[in-house]
């Protein structure tokens, strides 16, 4: 996240601030911003998919395939999101966040640590000012059942205790039963409790039944003022795929062209190779452009992709494969 | 009556329990002994190899959870398929190595024999090459072979069937997985291998068959940092490769076993050291009286 403005950061942050000025009119009403979000333009199913998949079949070799290892690898948000999770396992995932390959001085450190709230003070102890960000999950992860007072006291304790980026779940149901303006509000009132910590909206992609769903819902967050939309929780099936993620680099795109304001994309879950990941760079600078090909405004949501990306690193360092021997699990 | 057009054929790889072509998209063609076109194979390129170590470190564990029992019996049941597809082989032996129909048919008798006597020993190694050790204090010493892990297998060039039969059963019996480069010039015995070994209850990924030049694919198998051994009976006579490939292997400490100079006889009892090669033994401590 931009803590350091770029050119784009103050339009970032401007997204922050407000609602876009020229959408007051929209988010008036439930009727209003309904009508806004079903004017969308309709997405077209099988052109997506194929676009998407066309988009897959770039071949990224020697040089260039060099740079987009590195530039994922600072792009990942290293997640660990179990039941079991423990302060151990945090502290382990948060050093090899910092220090991803330890024979590897070169390698850079990932983008962010993603916890559960709970655990965002122990990511935060570790990674110290390394400059690694500690990202929580918040709102009743990773379904959105609670009511607001407890989501917003779930993101407030999360943000307390040293996130600077939370990633918010929407009210699924709410969005599917048409109640357009009471996820908008959700979304509001979740960036207030943020304070200075960034705000990811996570849609739950594979639950928006359509694409049509989710551009809606793309434009939905953005409108709210989220600096990321996120694809997935992680927590169900499909997760993030690359059409869906398409989309909201799309809504992005228009977003920047209507505003002036770059919102982050954020797919999550399902991304486990180095080749699936390059994918998605390819598509990104393709829909959204190369403004986003940086930490700053792209995060992959991972946990097992990062050891395929440094197995595949090794491979190019050192001209023989690499295993799995040879890095964490965790 | 009109005549029948040739059914041309080009095989494929085995890899991970299912038939993909050459991601290089490459083939090559396979002739007789004199020369004459049988068939294409697909020439096998490095990320092949990649591709077949990840299924064969994909199977590893769960091929030696199975039971040594359960082992033998899957193996059996391969010499079982064998001898179905009998014919077969016959033929392929035949167009590989020149051998008339009578030598052929030994041959194919002597490589089924050689699976089920290596069948056989799945759940006897650990007697023998196990061990109650006795030691000077109140607690069980008990050594028991364990499997290696991925075992990359260079296939004897000449013998296409016995050879074949003679380094990859070893290896697989005991719990490894393989991933197996065929011979270059002979491969279809390999290929209707891959083609029994598909049908007869082996799981994906235990066996993977790269038909190819072990020349371009060793090194990468060698050098493989996921790889725990390597088998060199493949590039026998190849003293510069067989030392290259052995510097390549001391990366990661694989085992090696060496190239001899000339390609063995085949025919000769095999003894237990193609399967000892890849093996390690696990001792442990159990305290008696507990």
């Amino acid at each position: 996240m931009p803590t350091t403005p770029t050119t784009e950061a103050p339009a970032a942050t401007a997204a922050g601030s407000a609602p876009g000025g020229d959408f007051s009119d929209v988010t008036r009403s439930d009727a209003s911003l309904r009508r806004f979000l079903h004017g969308l333009p309709g997405v077209d199913q099988v052109g997506a998919d194929a676009r998407a998949a066309s988009l897959g079949t770039r071949s990224i070799k020697t040089t260039a395939k060099a740079q987009a290892l590195d530039l994922a690898i600072r792009m990942v948000d290293l997640t660990t999101l179990e039941g079991a999770d423990t302060d151990g396992k945090v502290r382990a995932l948060a050093s090899k966040a910092v220090r991803p390959d330890p024979a590897d001085p070169t390698c850079p450190s990932v983008a962010a640590v993603c916890v559960y709230g709970d655990l965002a003070a122990t990511a935060r102890q570790t990674l110290g000012d390394s400059g690694v960000h500690v990202a929580a999950v918040a709102t009743a992860f990773p379904s959105g059942r609670a009511s607001r007072e407890i989501k917003l006291a779930d993101t407030r304790d999360a943000v307390a205790a040293g996130a600077d980026e939370i990633d918010m779940v929407i009210d699924r149901g709410a969005f599917l039963s048409g109640r357009y303006l009471e996820v908008f509000e959700e979304i509001v009132a979740v960036k207030e409790a943020c304070g200075p910590a960034h705000l990811k909206v996570i849609f739950e992609t594979g639950e928006l039944q359509t694409y049509d769903n989710v551009r809606r819902a793309s434009w939905l967050a953005m409108m709210a003022g989220g600096h990321f939309i996120k694809t997935s929780t992680g927590k169900t099936q499909p997760a993030a795929t690359l059409p869906v993620t398409m989309i909201m680099l799309e809504a992005v795109r228009d977003w920047r062209a209507a505003t002036g304001q770059m919102v982050g994309v954020k797919p999550a879950g399902g991304i486990r190779t180095a080749k699936d990941a390059i994918k998605y760079l390819v598509t990104v600078n393709e829909v959204a452009g190369p403004d986003w090909l940086d930490p700053d405004w792209f995060r992959f949501g991972a946990s097992t992709l990062l050891n395929d990306l440094l197995m595949q690193r090794t491979k190019m360092r050192t001209g023989r494969y690499s295993g799995p021997d040879y890095f964490t699990l965790d | 009556m009109s005549t029948r057009i040739d059914v041309r054929k080009t095989y494929k790889l085995f890899i991970g329990g299912a038939f993909p072509r050459s991601e290089s998209g490459y083939s090559y063609v396979v002739n007789d002994h004199k020369g004459a076109f049988v068939a294409n194979a697909a020439l096998a390129s490095r990320k092949d190899a990649r591709d077949a170590v990840g299924a064969a470190r994909k199977a590893q564990s769960g091929w030696a959870g199975r039971t040594a029992y359960n082992r033998a019996q899957i193996l059996y049941r391969v010499a079982e398929v064998m001898e179905d597809r009998r014919w077969q082989f016959v033929q392929a032996v035949q167009q590989s190595e020149g051998l008339s129909g009578s030598k052929a048919e030994r041959v194919v008798d002597e490589a089924v024999d050689r699976w089920v006597w290596y069948a056989g020993w799945a759940d006897k190694l650990a007697q023998v090459v196990g061990n109650a050790n006795p030691v000077a204090g109140p607690f069980f010493n008990l050594s028991t072979p364990e499997p290696t892990g991925v075992v990359a297998v260079l296939a004897p060039e000449r013998s296409s069937l016995l050879g074949l039969v003679s380094v990859l059963a070893p290896v697989i019996v005991s719990g490894n997985t393989a991933v197996l480069v065929s011979s270059y010039s002979r491969p279809l015995p390999a290929v209707n291998l891959a083609e029994v070994l598909a049908t007869s209850d082996v799981p994906g990924g235990v066996v993977n068959i790269l038909t190819g030049k072990a020349a371009t694919v060793a090194p990468w198998l060698a050098a493989h940092m996921d790889v725990n051994a390597i088998d060199l009976t493949g590039v026998a006579g190849d003293a510069a490769l067989a030392t290259d490939l052995e510097v390549a292997a001391a990366d990661n400490l694989k085992r090696v076993r060496r190239a001899p100079a000339a390609e063995p006889d085949w025919s000769a009892e095999p003894g237990l050291e193609p399967m000892t090669a890849f093996l390690e033994t696990k001792t442990v401590w159990h305290p008696m009286g507990v």
